[in-house]
This record gives C-alpha cells, structure tokens and sequence, in this order.
C-alpha cells in the first residue's frame, strides 16, 4: 500500500490504448486519498483473458469540482469521488 | 482534455443535449441478452472486463448509435467468436435467417 489516506496524488497524464478504468477528464489532475479500499486483479490485463496478477491496490480519491471543470459553477468546495488504481497515481511532492 | 479517448470515456464532452431519463420497458431480446452475459459470467466463460473492452471497441459511429443492449450483444458476439465458441460464420448464418 503505498498512499495513505489525507495524503495528495496526482493521476498519470499518460495515454493507454487498451482497456484501463481512469476516465480520461482526470488524468493529470490532483486530489485527495480518501481512503484504500482493497486490492484487485488489474482490469487492464484481465480485459484480454490475463489473470490479472499482480493485483493493484484501489483508492477512492477526492477531487475539487474546481480543479476538475473549468467552468464549474457548482457551490464552492463540491468534491468528487473516483475509485482510481494504484498505478495511475503518483506521489505530489 | 485528451482527445485521443475513445467513445465509451465521456466524462467532460461538451454538449447541449439533456440526459434522456425516460424508462422502458424492457423487450424480450434485452431480457435475453442480459441472461446470456449473466450466464457466460457465472461460468466463468467471459468476465466484466472483457464485456467492457469488448464494448468498447465498438467502432464510434455504431457505439453512439447502438442502445445499452446492443452494446452487450455486440460484446457477447466478438466474446464467443474470439473465444472460439461460436464462429463468425455460424453467427452470419443465423442472423441471416
């Protein structure tokens, strides 16, 4: 487990071609671990009859809705929640 | 904003249309369709996230145009070819009918 929840992440601005489960509008962007939810076999690998292996860890992250949609006219300090795999997450120093 | 994302990744497009939230019935062809994924499912034939791959390499103009189910049914029918239970040939044959 290599993030903690309170600690700041920001998802991979990296393209995939195949299957993967990290919605293209936060790639790049930064947010919060709220909290690990358990480990998973990777979908991106299991997609094309793998088995998944390693299994990746899984966090639900926090976005601000302003940080997220330019033109966000919501009330001010709206999150969003993602679940995001580990390997899409990098440490914010 | 990448734009290299593919149909299925939607997050964010721009549009002016509303989100149609009208029910439906559903038509017997959906209600088989949806045993059938359950059941290659449950036998370990097939798993969620090649139902989601598969999907989602729906070309985009079909993708856009296609309904929920079809896009299951489109699933289903590259799983099977693919993995060799049906052949394409078989399926042309009696969708032909």
């Amino acid at each position: 487990m290599r993030y903690l929840p309170g600690q700041e992440v920001r998802v991979a601005d990296r393209f995939h071609a195949g299957h993967h489960r990290t919605p293209g509008y936060l790639k790049g962007k930064v947010g919060e671990i709220q909290r690990v939810h358990n480990s998973f076999p990777n979908p991106e690998t299991r997609a094309y009859g793998g088995d998944g292996l390693p299994v990746q860890a899984l966090y639900q992250v926090a976005f601000a809705q302003n940080d997220v949609w330019e033109a966000y006219s919501g009330r001010q300090g709206d999150r969003l929640c993602v679940d995001i795999f580990e390997h899409w997450l990098e440490a914010v120093e | 904003m990448d734009l290299n994302r593919s149909a299925h990744d939607r997050g964010g497009w721009p549009t002016e249309e509303l989100i149609d939230r009208t029910e439906h019935e559903l038509d017997d062809w959906e209600l088989r369709t949806d045993a059938l994924m359950g059941a290659l499912v449950a036998r370990g034939v097939i798993n969620l996230d090649e139902m989601r791959r598969a999907i989602e390499s729906m070309p985009s103009p079909e993708y856009e145009e296609a309904s929920y189910y079809e896009r299951w049914l489109f699933a289903i029918e590259t799983l099977v070819v693919e993995k060799g239970l049906v052949t394409q040939n078989d399926l042309s044959a009696r969708l032909a009918l």
